[in-house]
């Protein structure tokens, strides 16, 4: 948006700068989406939606508790009565329902290894209130926390916007998993404090956007016992905890530090209901912090930054009925690890790998075979034409930070399993052709090949070394490009 | 202590205030009619609960509204999918008709610069967000609602200066007044970036008059800074003078005046009683703020499950229409019979015609004209006569004597017992009183007449007049002020 001189001295700088993040060049692919939406009958040609971490798998489930629980409606003759005392309910304690059935949901969650506290529970506008509203508790303008790289996008808007504090991104590598390491965290810091950049803290997600890995106890662990030493906080984004479809399973941070040493002040959570539950628009964020301090300023925060109470009501009534909790988070995890195999699976068919994921609504898929030269040009090539000629909307890794160029996000739930069958033709087309394409240069790029393979080890499912060779142009492989200033980022991120 | 922000241990949020003890009090022992007729009425919450019957008759007839009845739940998953920050055309466009009726559809509001956020309090804190930087300040016509100082600055460090207003001319906001504030935020090296006005006004009950509103326009235009117009109470005006928008006003022939200026901070917490569904709105003439705050928004949205209950509620024109007269109408009574009864017994209040409470003047109960004074009186009242009423310095008021005393958020019962109250303390205090005139219902006094003076001479205390106390730092800031 182009602002006038005058314009620019009218309004504040947070206003006028790029760090809502949507002023990149990732909108292209919504924009591509937007204006041709595939649809299987109206629109069969159009772009396929998935760039959107969304869940809606089990709906079926949700309607049919809805209808034989018309008592959670202020709405219904049933709950009519209720309608009043919800209505001019504001306190931002919260309804004490409501936070107890999300105490119990959240422990359910973690297998009940852990028991939450409900009077820890403090709501935020969705989970991207929740991130703000623990960085505006933790950390001054200028300060600035250590993210894991590859990362969700919208993280560059929720941390640092109006908040004013920085991101220093711990980059990880495909050659071991993208795992984090405690030496790279101690690299980062060391490096931050030498350029005077004071670091408040660590933010992961766990189960991992977009890897759709969990961290592991030894991992937790790390980084637990890294924080306490250099007594910085750990902000644990837990939003797709009961995403996790097969083993290992999740292990929340609140569950390692039971059986640590540790400071206890410094651990916080960020949980929503919206990817577990598929419930985005219901803008259930959660701050759960093991700081007093921090739990009674983020109480306080909350009045921007409600959930309504209508939702709370709603929410209490469904996550307090164990039996529906219990079968819901069983069929949801089938539903995804069936949908995820599918996918996988159908990939696999045609070379293409993805890493090896056991959580999370996509997954993190290598492209770089397919890449001209490893560089983030490349890949936003690649991207293009991913979105023009395969219109599909996928997610470029760099959006996502991440340090190599090649690696995509594609998400898998939200959409029928007709369109999935679309979506995974178009790839084995794509790919296929140009496999055919490409065969020519076989012999040419043998060496560079062979080279490129040693540098990168990884867990797939299928060797990609069959159409390397075939793939990879003659020209040099130029360093990687600058990793672009602002990933995409929007409300539906 | 584990180091956390100087925005997290620093006073901002305004809770650290002696005010609290009014709530405490309340909380610890509230009223019951029943259980606890003894306890403390709460009389500090701005709520309007008048009109749920028609609101629940309005649900019995429409099912679909909700997405939990057989008639609704096939919008389920769509709705809960739904994340846009646009928000729902439908709510969008309810809203935008919703606010033009209120206006007696003098003017129309445009559903594209509807833009949602996390009730007025995180309507405030964007726009302070999308016009300000951290230092520079907004200008705020005293008495102002608690609130205020936590929305407008705790997290984005914005300062705000207040714009003296007195009661001998009923507390109206002078073009004089203005720019003595504005000067003396200049002499501070401070940058002034916009005045906030409530209007329908919280705490005084009044409406702003048309010169008024054209004076500030005219005022912020001349000055190049921002006016922000908080009308959230706009559906509560229950009689003459007329509400009139900053909407309007740019309209007329005789203003000139920079749209991107002028913003409005709406919300459905007192106009429809809605406070725990948190539907605040943004409305801005300035396309850039429009756009910026619509990005922001995604940190306080409005639910889409209440988005598709207000889009219902608000588009039923039959409804809306008449649940703006009823409430008037209800509103009207309630504080008729609450002004005349304190009339009875020799309490004066501000001449209002809107809000969901009054601005009653005890000015002559002060032993002293202090703020000391003030407090004092106000624990009595918390302690002895069991009403949570607020005090007028926590609104920023630069005469001691005020309270704002809300009487929509109660039954008919409670309010006669409170009433009773107020008359058996003030009959005890009387003893020491000149006998007053009784007043008619129909003509309230206003507040300095100088009859009324001239009775205060009477109570004051022998004693010398202490200098007024300064100002208490911190209002009672709740979520539920």
């Amino acid at each position: 948006m182009e602002f006038t001189r005058k314009n620019r001295q009218l309004l504040s700088r947070i206003a006028t700068n790029d760090r809502h993040g949507e002023n990149s060049p990732y909108f292209d692919g919504w924009k591509a989406y937007d204006s041709n939406p595939f649809h299987p009958i109206h629109n069969p040609d159009g772009v396929i939606q998935m760039g959107l971490a969304e869940n809606p798998l089990c709906f079926d489930l949700i309607e049919k508790w809805i209808r034989e629980n018309p008592d959670a409606s202020i709405c219904t003759a049933e709950g009519l009565d209720k309608f009043k005392d919800i209505a001019i309910f504001q306190d931002y304690h919260g309804l004490r329902e409501f936070r107890e059935a999300v105490a119990k949901f959240m422990g359910r969650v973690g297998g009940n290894r852990v028991t939450f506290d409900p009077n820890r529970i403090v709501m935020s506008g969705g989970a991207t209130g929740a991130n703000e509203t623990a960085i505006f508790c933790l950390a001054d303008p200028g300060d600035a926390f250590l993210v894991p790289s590859p990362y969700y996008a919208g993280f560059a808007r929720d941390l640092r916007w109006r908040t004013g504090v920085e991101i220093v991104p711990v980059h990880c590598k495909s050659s071991n998993n993208f795992r984090i390491t405690r030496a790279a965290l101690e690299e980062a810091y060391e490096k931050a404090q030498r350029s005077n950049i004071n670091i408040k803290g660590v933010i992961i997600t766990n189960p991992s956007n977009p890897l759709g890995t969990v961290l592991d106890k030894e991992t937790l662990r790390s980084l637990v016992s890294f924080v306490t030493d250099k007594k910085i906080h750990l902000v644990s984004d837990e939003i797709y905890a009961a995403t996790v479809f097969s083993s290992p399973r999740f292990i929340s941070v609140a569950e390692v530090m039971q059986d640590m040493d540790c400071n206890r002040d410094l651990i916080h959570i960020v949980y929503s209901l919206s990817k577990d539950m598929g419930f985005p628009g219901f803008r259930v964020g959660i701050v759960y912090s093991f700081n007093d301090d921090v739990t009674n300023c983020a109480r306080k925060m909350s009045s921007f930054g409600l959930v309504s109470s209508q939702t709370q009501f709603l929410l209490a009534s469904m996550l307090s009925d164990d039996e529906f909790v219990g079968n819901f988070l069983r069929e949801s995890s089938k539903r995804l690890a069936k949908r995820h195999h599918v996918f996988t699976k159908g990939l696999e068919e045609v070379g293409i790998s993805t890493i090896k994921s056991n959580a999370g609504l996509f997954f993190w898929m290598d492209m770089r075979p397919l890449l001209k030269e490893q560089t983030t040009k490349a890949e936003t090539e690649l991207w293009r034409v991913i979105i023009n000629k395969v219109k599909l909307n996928v997610s470029p890794g760099s959006s996502f930070l991440c340090s190599e160029p090649g690696w995509f996000r594609v998400c898998f739930a939200n959409m029928d399993d007709k369109t999935v069958e679309v979506a995974l033709d178009r790839i084995r087309e794509f790919v296929l052709q140009g496999k055919e394409e490409n065969n020519h240069e076989a012999d040419k790029s043998q060496a560079r090949a062979q080279r490129w393979r040693k540098q990168n080890l990884r867990l797939s499912f299928s060797s990609s070394r069959l159409y390397d060779e075939s793939l990879m142009s003659p020209h040099m492989i130029s360093p990687h490009s600058p990793i672009p200033h602002s990933p995409l980022v929007r409300a539906r991120t | 202590m584990v180091a956390m922000s100087k925005i997290a241990t620093g006073n901002g949020h305004g809770e650290n205030s002696p005010y609290f003890d009014g709530w405490k009090a309340y909380e610890t022992n509230p009223f019951h009619p029943t259980e606890r007729p003894e306890g403390v009425i709460q009389m500090g919450l701005a709520e309007n609960q008048l009109c749920f019957n028609l609101i629940k008759n309005w649900l019995i007839k429409h099912p679909e509204a909700s997405l939990c009845t057989p008639q609704g739940v096939n919008k389920f998953k769509e709705t809960a999918l739904f994340q846009d920050y646009h928000g729902m055309p439908e709510f969008r466009q309810a809203v935008a008709k919703f606010m033009g009726k209120v206006r007696g559809d003098r003017v129309k509001f445009d559903p594209d610069r509807i833009v949602m956020s996390g009730g007025a309090t995180g309507a405030h804190e964007m726009v302070a967000f999308c016009l300000a930087d951290p230092g520079d300040a907004f200008l705020v016509p005293t008495p102002y609602y608690p609130g205020f100082d936590r929305d407008l600055k705790w997290r984005t460090g914005v300062e705000l200066v207040p714009v003296n207003c007195e009661s001998c001319n009923n507390f109206k906001i002078t073009r004089n007044a203005l720019e003595a504030a504005y000067v003396k935020v200049q002499e501070a090296n401070l940058r002034v970036k916009g005045l906030l006005i409530t209007n329908p006004s919280n705490p005084l009950g009044t409406v702003l008059d048309r010169d008024t509103l054209k004076s500030m326009v005219r005022f912020i235009n001349d000055k190049n800074i921002h006016l922000i117009g908080d009308e959230i109470y706009a559906a509560t005006v229950f009689m003459e003078p007329e509400f009139v928008s900053i909407s309007e006003i740019i309209e007329e022939e005789d203003v000139e005046c920079n749209r991107d200026l002028i913003h409005i901070v709406y919300s459905l917490s007192k106009d429809m009683g809605f406070p725990g569904f948190r539907v605040g709105i943004v409305y801005s003439y300035n396309d850039s703020v429009v756009s910026c705050a619509r990005k922001m928004s995604s940190f306080g949205l409005v639910s889409s499950q209440t988005q598709h209950l207000i889009a219902s509620m608000l588009s039923d024109d039959e409804f809306v229409d008449n649940f703006i007269t009823e409430s008037k109408k209800l509103l009207f009574n309630r504080h008729k019979y609450f002004t005349w009864s304190l009339s009875q017994v020799g309490i004066g209040c501000l001449k209002g015609n809107a809000g969901l409470f009054i601005w009653m003047n005890l000015r002559k109960l002060l032993k002293e004209e202090t703020f000391a004074a003030e407090m004092e009186l106000w624990r009595v009242i918390t302690n002895e006569v069991k009403l949570n009423v607020s005090p007028g310095s926590s609104f920023h008021c630069q005469e001691p004597g005020w309270f704002r005393v809300c009487f929509a958020n109660m039954d008919d019962y409670t309010m006669k017992v409170a009433l009773l109250r107020i008359r058996t303390f003030m009959l005890k205090n009387n003893e020491a009183m000149v006998p007053l005139k009784l007043c008619r219902p129909s003509s309230l006094k206003l507040s300095l007449s100088r009859s009324l003076s001239r009775r205060m001479d009477d109570f004051m205390s022998p004693g010398i007049m202490s200098p007024h106390s300064p100002l208490p730092q911190s209002p009672l800031v709740r979520a539920r002020t």
